[in-house]
């Protein structure tokens, strides 16, 4: 088949706690993207809940489809393709969202085009923006990555660091509910931290001086014992200096990064990009070292489906569409160039 | 009227696709939980047996448990995915009701018996009637042992059928009056879903894919844990 400009693409994102649909065309008009989040549903558990995220996706999938077809005016034989996220996440999760592609594409007589999570997260940016120019290095930020990404190529990605224990989203979340701010903790940090000083409490920055890794574990344990010694401290002042110290971290390595390979741009991707202070930060480290930044809008930055038929649309330019007996794959990996 | 019947809530997952002259073909595999990866190639297989084209089905048919929850979900959001397509509405039968079907000669009691792993089995009891059976009990969900007390509280003869009472079909040895039925009742059948589906889309005894509820019957452990936690 040919993709073109007009190649229609119905995506479906189901593998963590959002249930999305989203109907892109030539891999960056978005025509609809429709996102329902569970996140209210797993709030009062401290984290997605695994069993009830896949409940949920089963009951949300079939109307948030219908809104998304509604909403860009097509209907099945508009389309060329139906995609869905196959990994990595939550097996459960990610199979409602597969099984229910595969039979539309059964159905509307289309291929099925798999989609790597990850790969869709770099892709974000290029839906909103087309004009960006590869090679790229992208700081993908989230509860379950933290890394960057050099894409060198459509398909063609090299690891340039990651990190070693915990993803920085995961950070924000143990720390969030330490200083009893609940789930998520990320904008719960990022508001309370607009009242406090950022330089109250100088919290360590791992690793910052070596190589393009993160570590994000011991920051962690700094907070809880400086809480412990100084049970004083406002909590705003702590979750500042918290955020502080993560965002320098990841900026001075996403700047090296794109020094390192010579990148005409630095894009940022991840629910972690809808953080306020990395935005600021990230953008005023790329006029200051003359590269484009660019950072996706907030809704593109965490889980979405119009990154995943956007991403879907350069795979089955490149590779045709996927077989039917395609399954989920939790732990999928980024697909990487070898050295 | 053509159905299509989906069926996924155990080890096995099965497809099948018939009308008024019954099944007209199907397709059943139960090897190594792949029930993601089989049901889509499936359906593919038994519209091309069965020369039937998707566009031609007029309702669908789902188990909708109990059962493995993550098989359940493959072949429930499969069905509801293609319903919405084509527009067509869906019948929901229980495994437990499918399982007793294909039993309805005998005039023993009839207990359908589903494993539900961690030693506990969903189970219900059945009684045969004119051109099928009557559910005598609502599905429930216990240990092995609490169906044996089930079936001593009433007397009576009992066919026990289903991968549960085959799994612990030593507890009921010692019981002259229960026998466990073999391996060809061990799940339920797409099969048996397109007969008793057929028999209900006559009355129009449908719902709409958005309507579909699955019959868990054990809720997830974190809101268990969550209602102890809180004394509720
Ligand atoms: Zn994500």
């Amino acid at each position: 088949m040919t993709v073109d400009a007009a190649t229609t693409i119905l995506g479906i994102e189901t593998s963590c706690d959002e249930t999305a649909a989203s109907v892109v065309v030539g891999g960056h008009l978005v025509r609809s993207s429709v996102v329902s989040s569970q996140v209210d549903i797993h709030a009062r558990f401290g984290g997605v809940v695994p069993e009830i995220a896949s409940r949920a996706h089963v009951d949300l999938l079939t109307p948030v489809i219908a809104e998304a077809l509604v909403e860009a005016g097509v209907d099945g034989p508009d389309l060329q393709a139906v995609a869905a996220t196959v990994g990595p996440g939550l097996v459960g999760a990610l199979l409602v969202g597969v099984s229910t592609a595969k039979a539309l594409a059964l159905v509307w007589g289309v291929p099925f085009v798999a989609v790597n999570h990850l790969e869709a997260h770099l892709y974000a940016a290029l839906v909103e923006d087309p004009s960006l120019e590869l090679p790229l290095v992208v700081l993908l930020v989230s509860g379950g990555h933290t890394m960057l990404v050099h894409m060198e190529d459509h398909g063609r990605y090299r690891l340039l660091g990651s990190t070693i224990d915990d993803a920085a989203g995961e950070a924000f979340d143990k720390v969030g509910r330490f200083l009893g701010l609940g789930y998520p903790g990320g904008p719960a940090i990022d508001r309370i931290s607009m009242e406090g000083d950022p330089t109250s409490i100088a919290f360590p920055r791992a690793m910052y001086h070596e190589g393009l890794d993160f570590s994000f574990s011991g920051l962690k344990t700094a907070v809880v014992n400086h809480v412990r010694k100084h049970p004083e401290a406002a909590t705003a002042d702590v979750a500042a200096s918290f955020q502080e110290a993560v965002v320098d971290v990841l900026v001075a390595k996403a700047r090296r990064a794109a020094q390192q390979v010579g990148a005409k741009g630095l894009v940022l991707g991840g629910g972690v990009a809808a953080n306020s202070l990395l935005r600021e930060r990230f953008l005023s480290a790329c006029v200051e070292d003359g590269i484009h930044g660019f950072l996706p809008s907030r809704s593109m930055c965490t889980d979405n489906a119009a990154m995943v038929a956007a991403a879907a649309w350069w795979t089955l330019e490149a590779n045709g569409g996927s077989p039917l007996d395609t399954g989920a794959d939790p732990n999928l990996r980024l697909p990487l160039l070898a050295d | 009227m053509l159905i299509l019947g989906l069926e996924s809530a155990t080890a096995q997952v099965g497809c099948a696709i018939g009308g008024h002259e019954g099944v007209l073909a199907s397709s059943h595999s139960a090897r190594g939980k792949r029930h993601a990866e089989n049901l889509t190639p499936a359906i593919e297989f038994t519209c091309r047996q069965a020369r039937v084209d998707l566009a031609e089905i007029s309702c669908v048919a789902v188990d909708n448990g109990p059962g493995l929850f993550t098989g359940l979900r493959v072949g429930v959001a499969s069905g509801k995915a293609i319903a919405q397509a084509l527009r067509v509405p869906m019948i929901t039968v229980s495994s437990l009701d499918l399982l007793a079907f294909p039993l309805r000669y005998t005039d023993r009691r009839i207990a359908t018996v589903i494993d539900a792993r961690r030693g506990e089995v969903f189970w219900a009891l059945y009684r045969q009637s004119p051109g099928g059976v009557q559910r005598l009990s609502e599905p429930t969900v216990g240990s092995p042992d609490d169906l044996a007390a089930d079936l001593l509280a009433q007397p009576g003869e009992t066919l026990l059928a289903g991968d549960g009472a085959i799994r612990y079909a030593d507890r009921f040895r010692d019981r002259a009056d229960v026998e466990v039925a073999g391996g060809d009742h061990a799940y339920p059948s797409a099969c048996s879903l397109v007969e008793l589906a057929h028999a209900r889309a006559l009355r129009e005894d449908w719902v709409r894919p958005q309507e579909v509820e699955l019959l868990y019957l054990r809720r997830p452990d974190a809101e268990i844990n969550w209602s102890v936690r809180e004394g509720a």
